[in-house]
């Protein structure tokens, strides 16, 4: 029997201009977690038990090691890391999304100036704390975005997209670094 | 001239550039009208309709006259403003609008013609013969006006967009502005203070003034670092803000990499879209010159320009210079360039009260009636006393009175407010809630004034968010502006320019007055004032007060013409930066692409999708080559083709099925586990919106599968659905197309290939058509379904879209060992063609289940949405446009998708149109050309023969009607 390979949808990119530097980030699991009606409390609990990980509120994750809810949409939840716990399809529906994305971190001194090209939302720690998980667009393109450090994010646009996604995050990266260097000189 | 001594603006570090062609030494700092005036080069380009010679006329944005071309070939931009471009090493400019070289343009025998020029001469006189004006009058015109050249090609530099979100947006960095950002600053507000120029400062880079016993220059210098050293403000020079839109968002341009030599990857300018929370527009005001006649040679500057250019660069634009003025203002220029060693020949002021503030000629109760000089001022006539005198003088100086920057309370309709006392249009009330004018935007005129208002406009801002506002102490400064009386004109024999980006002149204005058009907006038409690219700002007042006085009515009666953003010009490149090209909209690739491509696949785009045409083999020359061969290949082995992009949709939860009865016309809670059911979607409205199978995974886990074309549609109407018309339903749902990468593998050897890839190998009975379920692929939990699109025994196999790559590239292979292979879009579409399955070419809209033979998909045990819409009358009417096949009656002929047709005989026009042709294609396996359409009655007509007609490639074809599914019509083929 043959084996399959996987392919990274950004063929492992990993690029700096200046102070930012764009990685994609090893292909892992992500399940979308949707609490049926009135369920909330008890998913939020199921994961609690399971993750140490509760519900997060409307734009925001929570996270404990390597595992981390992130706040997807209306009664919708990212859960990056495992995969659900058994019996948490009885009061959540759970749709596998590891392979839907195209997951990139942005880092470095430079990062908000970086998307601040292309993300039409505040970025500043004070509008944007560390912990804040948006659904936004990334130039033309529908994403998540979530502020894991002051100066980090995670970037999660359609797979499909990875070539446009990284072309405009470069294409950022290289104008932010040259204007640095304008500065510098 | 450059005057030792001066220049806020300049350093001592050489730069040099080149006006048409000719190199001119500059300083680190210069404009390129500063250093063309440095170097004595007064004549910078040709004036729009007469080709007058035009110099310098401002030392700001404002600029009418001072519009130059820089940078080369696909790098040119046009009416780039003299005053507000910076020189740097290797700059290249040109001057415009001229036949020849600037100094002999041809054109300029346009103004020895300018009695006929005027104001509606195109409307009356290249009226007939009537088929000249698009072959001979127009394209004439146009080479001989217009405002600099267009590039063909887009430029090689590049822009780029961003976004920023402040507290208080404070617009303009002058004394106001100044005092503003520091109040909000220090209150502990982020501000962004936005400044066109350089430095921030404003007027007092260009003032001989001292607040707080400190020169003004130096004062603007150490609140700029006072600002920066808050933390709390971004300092954005070189920005204009262009624009202000609802909810406080603002336009911004800001000049990145256009006053340096070209480097890597540095954008040219910024477009920045600002959010505030509020705003302060502290924008300054705009001198405005004097009407009188002959006032536009090179020489004749702004009153307010010479203490700019003197001041921040050292330099006087001429030797002997004049001032025209009525306010005491103006009169600081002549003690300024006489504090500089600069020869005053005389002032001329209207006012007889007019009082001398220094050691000077003063002409009170003159007027300056006329100009002479050829190709730059060299003497002015003034009246005074009943008399004229002849003044040799190289630069006249202009003050008409000062227009405050209201433009920006005006973008969003409001219309300015005249002030009597002060002969000026004040912005209005709470013109654009959120944004407080200030400083002389405001009509403070006194630098105290300014700065004290400046204060006053943050603490209502601070107060308007909520915040505390400390104010800082006020610094001493200059407390009275003087007195000043309006001017707009002088009356005298020849023209008086008041536009001179246009070539609008008083009498202009007075024509069209006279011929009827009265309103200042009809006024702006006809004579095109203040249509140029610096939008009048000069002289828009001047020409509405002459209106007033023409239609014997005041100036707040004449009123404005509306202000509209963008404040300055702004570059199409500028606003559409990243856009061009792919920039456009983002690509979606499968996770085939690259082995398609590999193969030479032509790709066609789907949406936003890159989906494979057909995929040539060694020797295929013609498209259709291929796509015959890969419909045989589907028809007598196996084709695999990616279906990624159809729309996935996985819908859980308890009352999921009841929602898919809702939404599809037929029944889903019906369907078993396990199996897959096709599903027809209308809309409110009882039109087809969408179809596609779904199939039920789980008694509460559906996957919903959509069209390529309709995946987000589809989305958007099912949370519509779930959050507007059926909240009582339990339902969660979610996009899965992403996620998995689907293949589908159909034709006889179907069942063959997959049962080699397989964990588990499948038979009829384990999975008849239509059923669905997990499966290991090569030990890869995926997901079969056995659904068809070509009316083979087919499967379409779906994986984790990181192992898409490596199933397709194996599928291929083995099905290339099968005498099969991959196949593309063009016999995707054949061989559904032959079994009449529709597309969103069929339901393209306007079509309803009845139309498309479905009617019998619409449940009568339920309700669903477009249910009641769909039986309305007419909508069921046998004689409805209803799809049917339609085949030519001669094998070679073609069928064309568009073509409409019409009964044999019938003569081929609109009223005699019996329906037309939605698909069409080469069917291989019945050797003939096939077709789907919609026809009147069309089911009652099978057999009949009708026209094809198309009108625009001209082109008839005989056809028959026939049933839509031309090929295995008892579906045998497909249950294997």
């Amino acid at each position: 029997m043959a084996n399959l390979t996987a392919t990274a949808p950004a063929r492992g990119t990993d690029i700096t201009h200046g102070a930012a530097r764009l990685q994609e980030l090893p292909m892992g699991t992500i399940w979308a977690v949707m609490p049926f009606r009135g369920k909330t409390g008890a998913v939020s609990s199921a994961l609690e038990e399971a993750f140490g990980l509760s519900w997060p509120g409307p734009g925001a994750f929570t996270e404990t090691g390597d595992t981390r809810l992130a706040w997807s949409g209306r009664a919708q939840a990212m859960l990056m890391g495992p995969t659900p716990p058994g019996g948490l399809s009885d009061i959540a529906g759970l749709s596998d999304q590891s392979d839907a994305w195209t997951h990139l971190a942005l880092s470095g001194a430079a990062s908000t100036q970086v998307l601040s090209r292309l993300v039409p939302v505040d970025l500043s720690l004070a509008a944007c704390p560390v912990g804040t998980s948006l659904r936004t667009s990334l130039g033309h393109m529908s994403a998540m975005v979530l502020r894991t450090g002051s100066d980090r994010f995670e970037l999660l646009a359609f797979r499909s997209m990875a070539g446009t996604m990284v072309h405009e995050l470069d294409r950022a990266m290289r104008m932010v670094a040259a204007r640095a260097a304008r500065d510098a000189g | 001239m450059r005057i030792d001594g001066y220049g806020h603006r300049i350093s001592t570090g050489a730069a040099s550039f080149t006006f048409n062609g000719r190199t001119i030494a500059a300083l680190e700092g210069d404009t390129v009208a500063s250093a063309l005036l440095a170097n004595d080069i007064r004549l910078v380009g040709r004036s729009f309709k007469y080709h007058r010679p035009r110099g310098v006329l401002t030392a700001g944005s404002e600029e009418p006259n001072a519009l130059i071309q820089v940078g080369t070939g696909d790098a040119m931009l046009p009416n780039i403003r003299a005053t507000m471009q910076e020189v740097y090493d290797g700059l290249s400019t040109r001057s415009q609008n001229h036949i020849g070289p600037l100094e002999r343009d041809l054109l300029s025998l346009n103004d020895l013609v300018w009695p006929f020029l005027g104001a509606g001469f195109y409307y009356k006189t290249f009226m007939w013969p009537r088929p000249f004006w698009e072959r001979v009058y127009e394209p004439m015109i146009r080479r001989a006006a217009g405002l600099g050249r267009m590039t063909r090609k887009a430029s090689p530099h590049e822009s780029e967009r961003a976004f920023a979100f402040c507290d208080v947006l404070v617009i303009g960095g002058g004394p106001a502005g100044l005092m503003a950002a520091l109040t909000a600053a220090e209150n502990g507000a982020e501000v962004i203070l936005a400044d066109e120029h350089p430095h921030p400062g404003g007027r007092l880079l260009g003032e001989d003034e001292t607040i707080d016993g400190a020169p003004a220059a130096q004062f603007a210098s150490s609140i700029t670092a006072r600002l920066k050293a808050t933390g709390k403000v971004r300092v954005m020079t070189r920005t204009t803000v262009t624009g202000v839109y609802d909810d406080l968002n603002f336009g911004a341009v800001e000049r990145v990499g256009s006053h340096h030599a070209p480097q890597p990857a540095l954008p040219q300018e910024c477009f920045w879209r600002i959010r505030a929370k509020q705003a302060v527009l502290a924008g300054g005001a705009l001198e405005r010159p004097i009407a009188f006649p002959m006032n536009d040679r090179p020489g004749i500057v702004l009153a307010s320009a010479i203490r700019s250019y003197l001041h921040g660069f050292g330099v006087v634009p001429g030797d002997k210079v004049t001032l025209f003025t009525a306010n005491d203002d103006a009169h600081r220029t002549a003690l300024d360039l006489m504090a500089a060693g600069v020869e005053v020949a005389a002032v001329i002021d209207p006012r007889h009260d007019a009082k001398a503030q220094g050691d000077y000629r003063l002409i009170a109760g003159g007027e300056v009636i006329d100009s002479k000089g050829r190709q730059a001022l060299e003497q002015i006539t003034v009246r005074h006393n009943g008399k004229t005198e002849d003044i040799a003088t190289d630069c006249l100086g202009l003050s008409g009175g000062w227009n405050p920057s209201v433009h920006l309370t005006c973008h969003l309709g409001a219309r300015p407010v005249w002030d009597a006392d002060r002969h000026m249009f004040l912005p209005a009330p709470d013109a654009v809630p959120g944004l407080i004018p200030a400083g002389a935007a405001a009509g403070h005129m006194d630098t105290a004034a300014c700065l004290a208002s400046g204060v006053d406009a943050a603490a209502g801002a601070l107060a308007a968010i909520g915040m505390q506002a400390a104010r800082p102490s006020l610094p001493e400064a200059n407390e009275d502006a003087g007195d000043s009386a309006p001017i707009w004109s002088v009356k005298g024999k020849g023209r008086a320019w008041l536009d001179f980006a246009n070539d609008v002149t008083t009498k202009d204005v007075r024509q069209s007055a006279v011929e009827g058009y009265r309103s200042v907006e009809h006024m702006k038409r006809y004579t095109t004032q203040g249509m140029a690219p610096d939008q009048g700002k000069s002289s828009n007042i001047a020409a509405l007060a002459i209106l007033a006085d023409a239609t014997g009515r005041g100036i707040p009666e004449t009123g404005t013409t509306t202000y509209r953003p963008p404040f300055t010009p702004v570059a199409l490149g500028t606003l559409a930066a990243g856009a061009q090209g792919k920039g456009f909209a983002p690509e979606r690739k499968t996770t085939s692409h690259a082995a398609v491509t590999a193969r030479g696949a032509p790709m066609i785009e789907a949406g936003l999708w890159y989906r494979p045409s057909y995929m040539p083999l060694p020797g295929e020359t013609h498209w259709r080559e291929s796509c015959d061969r890969e419909v045989a290949m589907v028809r007598n082995a196996v084709g695999v083709v990616d279906v990624s992009t159809l729309g996935k949709i996985e819908i859980f939860g308890p009352d999921a099925a009841a929602f898919l009865d809702f939404v599809y016309t037929n029944m889903f809670s019906t369907l078993k586990v396990g199996r897959v059911r096709y599903g027809l979607m209308l809309r409110e409205d009882g039109h087809v919106m969408d179809d596609g199978t779904t199939a039920r995974l789980g008694e509460h886990h559906f996957m919903m599968t959509t069209t390529t074309a309709a995946a987000g549609q589809v989305m958007t109407h099912l949370e519509f659905v779930s959050q507007a018309l059926r909240r009582d339903l339990d339902v969660r749902f979610i996009s899965a197309t992403e996620q998995w990468a689907q293949f589908s593998v159909a034709g006889p050897k179907a069942r063959d290939l997959l049962n080699g890839i397989l964990d588990t190998p499948i038979d009829d009975e384990t999975f008849p058509f239509m059923a669905c379920g997990p499966v290991g692929v090569h030990g890869v939990q995926g997901r079969l379904f056995r659904i068809s699109f070509s009316g083979e025994h087919a499967y379409e196999v779906a994986v984790p879209a990181r192992y898409g790559d490596a199933l397709y590239r194996d599928l291929v292979a083995r099905a290339e060992a099968m005498e099969g292979g991959a196949y593309g879009m063009e016999a995707l579409n054949v061989l559904r063609l032959e079994k009449g399955f529709i597309t969103h070419a069929e339901i393209h809209g306007r079509v309803t289940a009845f139309d498309i033979g479905m009617q019998r998909m619409l449940s009568q045990k339920k309700d669903f949405i477009g249910k009641a819409a769909a039986t309305r009358p007419g909508l069921l009417e046998p004689d409805r446009e209803r799809l049917v096949g339609i085949k030519p009656v001669a094998a070679g002929d073609a069928l064309l998708a568009g073509a409409h047709l019409f009964n044999e005989g019938a003569d081929p026009v609109r009223v005699n149109d019996q329906g037309y042709i939605t698909s069409v294609g080469y069917s291989p396996t019945l050797g003939h050309g096939i077709g789907l359409g919609f026809l009147k009655s069309g089911p009652e007509r099978i057999g009949e023969k009708v026209m094809m007609v198309d009108h625009l490639r001209d082109v008839r074809v005989l056809c028959e009607v026939c049933d839509p599914v031309f090929f295995d019509p008892e579906g045998g083929r497909v249950r294997g």
